[in-house]
């Protein structure tokens, strides 16, 4: 059997490589969307390793819950994507300045 | 080693692999795909820590679905994905800098926490243990509320994706107007002929 510290490990590599891509992927935001579903997939990951380790399937309803939510932001991410693409022609993240923020 | 074993480190080595692919590939398709991989494998890794239900739930909306309007946003959107790499070895070393402290913090704070003796290892479920009837069980009790708000959540991403993404009525298309069909009253459609009664003449009916 598989110790949690090595499913951790795995984990936070995931994490970790999501931080990543959202650090260098400064201009392609379909690139940022799956780093955010990478993160996604490993805090549940970590969800589904503490439920088994601890014997409470609460953890899996969050895993649930999480996916849920995850799987609406796709969409809505996306929908808003087509419509930058739409208006603008580009997705670079760097043009999206009329806001001034 | 196991067969658990040896798949678990094979699946997570891919895993890792397949992420690190996402991050860099030069294509945004190429991306997506290897993303389907890597979610192939989590969902892997999740049967192997006996998680059956979200494993294939993982496969069947994520892969199934989410990833495929992905792939579709993907191929419609006409981009050249060579210009939106400028500036990626720019940020690498930041990327990396940032990483290796997060990895290092992470390991201070949890490496010595969750060793195997704190969390001992579990023992095998039983035969006759069913993952989908124990999460429905709390599913449909304690998690009720929860539940239907989520229920809620996806129906307004749904509304929120298509009205967004919905350009209005085009010019010259042929459509029903509801409204208008319910509106209308008996005047706007028939018109009554006002006329005499007439006898037909003789020898020219039957």
């Amino acid at each position: 059997m598989i110790t949690l510290q090595e499913i951790l490990t795995v984990s936070t590599l995931l994490f970790i490589i999501g931080l990543a891509g959202i650090i260098i992927n400064r201009k392609n935001i379909i690139t940022l969307l799956m780093s955010i579903e990478l993160i996604l997939l490993a805090v549940n990951t970590n969800f589904i390793a503490f439920s088994r380790y601890l014997d409470d399937a609460s953890g899996q309803i969050f895993v649930f819950f999480i996916l849920t939510v995850a799987a609406a932001e796709a969409a809505i991410g996306l929908a808003i994507l087509l419509l930058v693409f739409r208006n603008r022609k580009t997705i670079e993240v760097e043009t999206l300045d009329s806001l001034k923020g | 080693m196991t067969t658990v074993q040896f798949i678990f480190y094979a699946c997570s080595v891919l895993l890792i692999g397949s992420a690190l692919t996402v991050i860099t590939a030069k294509n945004s398709v190429k991306a997506v795909m290897f993303l389907i991989l890597s979610f192939f494998l989590a969902a892997c890794l999740w049967m192997i820590m006996e998680a059956e239900f979200l494993a294939i739930l993982l496969v069947l909306v994520y892969v199934g679905a989410v990833m495929v309007l992905f792939l579709f946003v993907v191929m419609m959107l006409d981009i050249n994905f060579a210009e939106l790499r400028e500036g990626f070895t720019r940020y690498l070393p930041i990327a990396v800098i940032v990483s290796g402290i997060m990895m290092y913090l992470i390991y201070k704070a949890f490496g010595d926490a969750l060793t195997a003796d704190i969390f001992p290892m579990p023992s095998p479920r039983p035969d006759d243990y069913s993952n989908v009837e124990e999460l429905g069980m709390l599913l449909y009790t304690d998690y009720f509320y929860a539940f239907e708000i989520a229920a809620l959540i996806l129906m307004v991403a749904m509304i929120s994706a298509i009205s967004l993404a919905f350009r209005g009525k085009r010019q010259g298309t042929k459509t029903q107007e509801v409204s208008q069909q319910v509106k209308v009253k008996k005047a706007d459609r028939i018109r009554i002929v006002k006329m005499d009664a007439e006898k037909p003449e003789q020898g020219e009916g039957a």
